[in-house]
């Protein structure tokens, strides 16, 4: 996946580990951009305004 | 059936599904996932390697978004981190000897079943016994009740604070405690880390408030902060041997980064005294679990690992929900407009 399985070893295990923390810091940004956008509207609703 | 990344969607949807439910857990209590998805990977059929290295490699993913979540906050000590890092990594190897001491002489399944089972449920028992006794000792999410007020630190932290052998340090809400006794509770906390071959954020997080006197909503940042590192190596390791599957952990990852945001930002909200009993029960519940799988495989019972995984996620499925419903419920009572008197004529 990712075309990693060409690399070996050390560096494929790097290279995981590297995506899977890329991955967490787009979730992180990507998420909290949402949650600026949409917060105050989703909290409206369940406050059941 | 639709595909994506040669995997079906509706099992990438699962995932996401169940990574939600471990992002709430996590995100609350800084505690709550390798116990949860490497079984479950090994239920579904995953080769153990697969669900050991998949399953770190997601607790590493989601402890990065819950320690930023948690930094924005003000709820990561990284003094007391990087302190509590050491004293956790000499504890590890020195339980990794005790181990490798119990494998040589064949008692290592039998005895690292009964621990892990006994500790889980201890826990278990005392938050449960804590929070039903109410009040003082209990897990606090509010960081002000920790700060100048003695009746909120546990007597164990009390006593653990009162041996001022320098040099000193100060953490976050208020606390000054040696430097020593953070590396105690660190390497004891390594021992058992090392000893049963779990992540530990389930020792390690009571052991921050019962034991030095943080604050819980401290405890669980600054946990989740040390989860970071041993995730980030553990999940190094077995990539190595490609024990690591992307199309597992992806999914589950985007599904627990939502539920990690959920469950740090209940912790503001929800009054801790109800759901503390639920993680107590949580816990229990977990021993509960593991006895019933080592039993299964014990016996050659196939069935009771199935059993054993229903416990697991329905207590687990219990807890985010009384999280998420008390969430809401307090949203809701916020809302409300003060009640205005009634005036007779």
């Amino acid at each position: 996946m990712f075309g990693i399985e060409t690399l070996s070893g050390n560096a494929q295990a790097a290279a995981l580990v590297g995506l899977v923390l890329i991955e967490a810091a787009i979730l992180y940004l990507g998420y909290g951009a949402l949650e600026r956008l949409t917060g105050s509207y989703v909290v409206g609703l369940l406050r059941g305004k | 059936m639709m595909e994506l990344l040669g995997v079906s969607v509706a099992l990438l949807a699962m995932f996401a599904g169940f990574g939600l439910l471990i992002g709430i857990l996590f995100g609350f209590f800084g505690m709550g996932g390798s116990f949860l998805v490497t079984p479950a990977l090994l239920v579904m059929g995953y080769e153990p390697n697969v669900a050991v290295g998949s399953g770190l490699a997601f607790v590493f993913g989601t402890s990065v978004i819950a320690t930023l979540k948690h930094r924005d906050l003000g709820q990561v000590d990284y003094k007391l981190g990087v302190s509590m890092i050491i004293g956790t990594t000499l504890g590890i190897e020195v339980g990794k000897l005790g181990l490798e001491y119990l494998q040589h002489i064949g008692l290592a399944d039998s005895v690292v079943s009964v621990a892990y089972v006994a500790l889980l449920g201890g826990i278990g028992v005392f938050v449960t016994r804590e929070a039903l006794r109410g009040g003082d000792g209990g897990l606090s999410h509010d960081v002000e009740d920790a700060d100048g007020d003695d009746h909120d630190i546990p007597d164990l932290a009390k006593r653990i604070q009162s041996y001022r052998i320098p040099p000193m340090i100060s953490l976050r809400g208020g606390i000054t405690v040696s430097l020593w006794m953070v590396l105690i509770v660190a390497f004891f906390t390594g021992l058992l880390s090392g000893f049963l071959g779990v992540g530990g954020g389930f020792i390690r997080m009571p052991a921050l408030f019962y034991a030095i006197g943080v604050p819980v909503p401290v405890a669980v940042g600054t946990d989740l902060f040390e989860i970071v590192f041993s995730g980030g190596i553990g999940s190094f390791l077995y990539a190595q041997s490609g024990a690591v599957d992307l199309s597992i952990v992806a999914p589950l990852l985007a599904g627990s980064a939502l539920g990690a945001r959920m469950g740090a930002a209940a912790t503001s909200l929800v009054d801790e005294d109800g759901i503390k009993i639920y993680f107590g029960v949580m816990l229990l519940l977990g021993a509960i679990a593991v006895a019933i799988r080592q039993i299964g495989n014990f016996l050659g019972i196939d069935v009771l690992n199935v059993v054993s995984l229903v416990v697991i996620v329905g207590a687990a499925l219990l807890v985010a929900g009384a999280v998420v419903v008390s969430s809401v419920r307090e949203l809701r009572t916020e809302a409300e407009p003060e009640p205005v008197p009634s005036t007779s004529d």
